[in-house]
């Protein structure tokens, strides 16, 4: 290695295969070349790092059409796997074509090499072919992944209300731990980022409605307007979000790992249950985390926009207050509230399920999480809306 | 071609300090070409640590090591690149890619480093597969959907798709029923012979220090001990070499490979 000598090879010479004896006169040259005589002599290195070079050579040389090419292999320097690879390949295309080649003078371990190579092309030499499906079929095929999928889901739902069922008998396995590390984890945690987005929503929804109401000189109308609108839906709907953003991932990730290490086998194997030790207390914690965090969000929302409605629309805190309890029923505040254990039963069942489902390879643990997160918020908008219309039947 | 004492691998005075302890206190060791050297000792006495370092992946706390008369130690992007390139690496857990199919992981480094057209890359990595005896059913498949003993296979195929001058082989028995690691023992010394490579394996298995190596270096106290044929170093006098090699399982694979083994090497 380290000096790679590229010999000169003109291309209208290429192109006059006639001349190729002339081509390959010079000393560096891994092929030289008597049509004449029907002699090939190697020399040189063959290895991989003159693979692309040899291979262009025995390309552009035009063989006889019959007869016999012997090839003397008495000049090579350095012989690799590549090297044997390329002129058994050669050889046999020959053989194809009818011309026998004959290597002679090379080493024995040069031999070897080609023999062994040799034996094993023909021995098992093709892969299997892999067929795509037509585009129908692909659809079919991601259709039914998916319809099976979601009955994996169903199945793993069913498993853990069976599981939880089983433990409420069962004080003793009672995970309290694991179930306040994830509520400090995912609640407590969480604390900072919820009341800062929160507050910044309120400021900009005051902002937005503001411009239009103080046209019409109602400018005391925002308190009902964000009152009911975070209460009801921005409070929720965006902690859950931010949840299933923070949460969800970290659940499938953690899963996800831990069942490549194949801990969760472990687990299984000691009489201990994933779902008792992993699953539950995750499940348990986000559903008592998630209000609490609503109730924040909900906080935050209203001091937002109580802040942009003194600077921008005149209204002072105190006629703000004043203002909302008589507009804002406590209904409202209780109707969004109770849309956040459903929403926290998505994030930690989905998160969980997808953690769960990983494979055992890297790359399932970026798909599923990137799915955990998107399913979940998919999930929470879809169950929003459904709330959305059954409170409007019942006239709530 | 090859020159009997052509040293491929020169460690001189290294000294490793890790976790608060010194790893290696001075470490001299020599890997002629061509040879197959096994490295011993007992649990935590810095075998991998030492493999590590000559693949340039745990700093040294000072010393040189030579791979190819080249330093590695705080070598340039350049030179190391082109060490290597040179050599390949089995390591304990395979290292495969997981989300790659074999045959991708085994064609990944001509990828890398050739300037091959794509059937060509395919063909030429298959032909490693087959040489470390899988077959091209198993080309296709993850390695999740292999066998331990495929996986190694599949680690080796990849290890020697470059046709490196040199590979590292971290305890590639281990983990592996006797019949498959006798086989793979088989295959070391195969591809050894007809790729004329130079192999340093770390390895636990006194069957296969028996059976492939050359040399075996022991590693204790931070140096190296001893470097002799296994028949000389089980009659080393050292107390942590006899200890090593006079226990139970020292002493039957050492009555097998007299009985019933073919000389090889030495």
């Amino acid at each position: 290695m380290g000096h790679f000598t590229w010999p000169i090879f003109p291309q209208y010479l290429q192109n006059h295969p006639i001349q190729a004896i002339l081509v390959s006169m010079t000393d560096q040259d891994q092929i030289q070349y008597d049509a004449n005589a029907h002699q090939l002599r190697c020399q040189g290195e063959w290895d991989l790092a003159h693979l692309p070079h040899l291979q262009q050579i025995l390309g552009s040389l035009s063989w006889p059409t019959q007869g016999e090419l012997v090839t003397d292999g008495s000049g090579i320097k350095k012989m690799d796997s590549a090297g044997a690879w390329i002129l058994t390949q050669w050889r046999d295309k020959l053989k194809q074509q009818g011309i026998n080649v004959d290597f002679q003078h090379f080493a024995k371990e040069q031999q070897n090499l080609i023999s062994l190579i040799q034996h094993q092309l023909e021995t098992e030499g093709t892969l299997p072919k892999v067929t795509p499906l037509p585009w129908l079929g692909k659809i079919g095929k991601v259709t039914i992944d998916y319809l099976a999928q979601f009955q994996k889901y169903l199945a793993f739902v069913g498993q853990l209300s069976l599981e939880a069922l089983r433990l409420v008998g069962h004080p003793s396995h009672w995970r309290f731990p694991a179930l306040a590390t994830v509520v400090y984890r995912n609640g407590y945690q969480a604390l900072p980022i919820i009341a800062l987005l929160s507050l910044m929503i309120g400021v900009v929804m005051t902002y937005q409605m503001g411009l239009q109401l103080r046209n019409y000189g109602a400018n005391i109308y925002i308190v009902d307007l964000l009152g009911l609108s975070i209460l009801r839906e921005f409070g929720p709907l965006l902690t859950a979000i931010m949840v299933a953003g923070r949460t969800g991932s970290a659940f499938t990730a953690q899963l996800g790992i831990m069942k490549i290490n194949q801990e969760i086998d472990a687990l299984d194997t000691m009489g201990v249950t994933s779902a008792e030790l992993l699953l539950l207390p995750r499940i348990l914690g986000l559903f008592i985390a998630l209000p609490l965090l609503t109730v924040w969000s909900d906080v935050f929302g209203v001091i937002g926009g109580m802040m942009m409605s003194n600077n921008m629309l005149g209204i002072t805190w105190y006629d703000f207050l004043h203002r909302f309890p008589q507009v804002i029923p406590l209904k409202t505040f209780l109707l969004g509230l109770g849309k956040a254990p459903v929403f926290a039963l998505i994030i930690a069942s989905v998160g969980c399920f997808q953690g769960i489902q990983v494979k055992q390879n890297a790359d399932s643990v970026g798909q599923n999480t990137t799915k955990s997160v998107v399913l979940a918020i998919f999930f929470i908008i879809v169950a929003d809306a459904f709330f959305s219309v059954l409170f409007s039947k019942l006239k709530l | 071609m090859k020159r009997p004492n052509d040293p491929i691998i020169e460690i001189k005075n290294l000294k490793t300090y890790l976790g608060g302890s010194w790893v290696h206190k001075d470490v001299n060791l020599t890997v002629n070409r061509g040879e197959i050297l096994g490295i011993v000792g007992g649990s935590g006495s810095g075998k991998t640590t030492l493999l590590r370092e000559m693949l340039c992946l745990t700093p040294v706390a000072s010393g040189s090591i030579r791979i190819f008369n080249e330093e590695v130690v705080n070598a340039s992007r350049k030179v190391l690149l082109s060490v290597q390139r040179r050599w390949g690496v089995l390591f304990q857990q395979n290292a495969l890619f997981s989300s790659l199919t074999l045959l991708e992981n085994v064609a990944f480094p001509l990828k890398e480093h050739t300037e091959l057209d794509a059937t060509s890359i395919n063909d030429l990595a298959l032909l490693k597969i087959l040489m470390a005896g899988l077959s091209a059913d198993a080309a296709v498949k993850y390695p999740s959907e292999l066998s331990g003993g495929m996986q190694k296979r599949a680690g080796l195929a990849r290890a020697i798709v470059l046709d490196p001058e040199l590979i590292f082989l971290d305890e590639p028995t281990a983990g592996l029923d006797p019949n498959t690691a006798a086989e793979f023992d088989e295959l070391i010394l195969n591809l050894q012979s007809t790729m004329g490579l130079t192999i340093v394996m770390i390895t636990h298995d006194l069957d296969s220090l028996w059976r492939v190596t050359n040399r075996v270096a022991f590693l204790g106290e931070g140096k190296v001990l001893c470097v002799d044929p296994m028949s000389k170093l089980v009659k080393n006098p050292n107390p942590m070499i006899q200890a090593f090699f006079s226990g139970p399982r020292g002493r039957v694979a050492e009555e097998s490979y007299q009985h019933g083994g073919q000389d090889h090497g030495n």
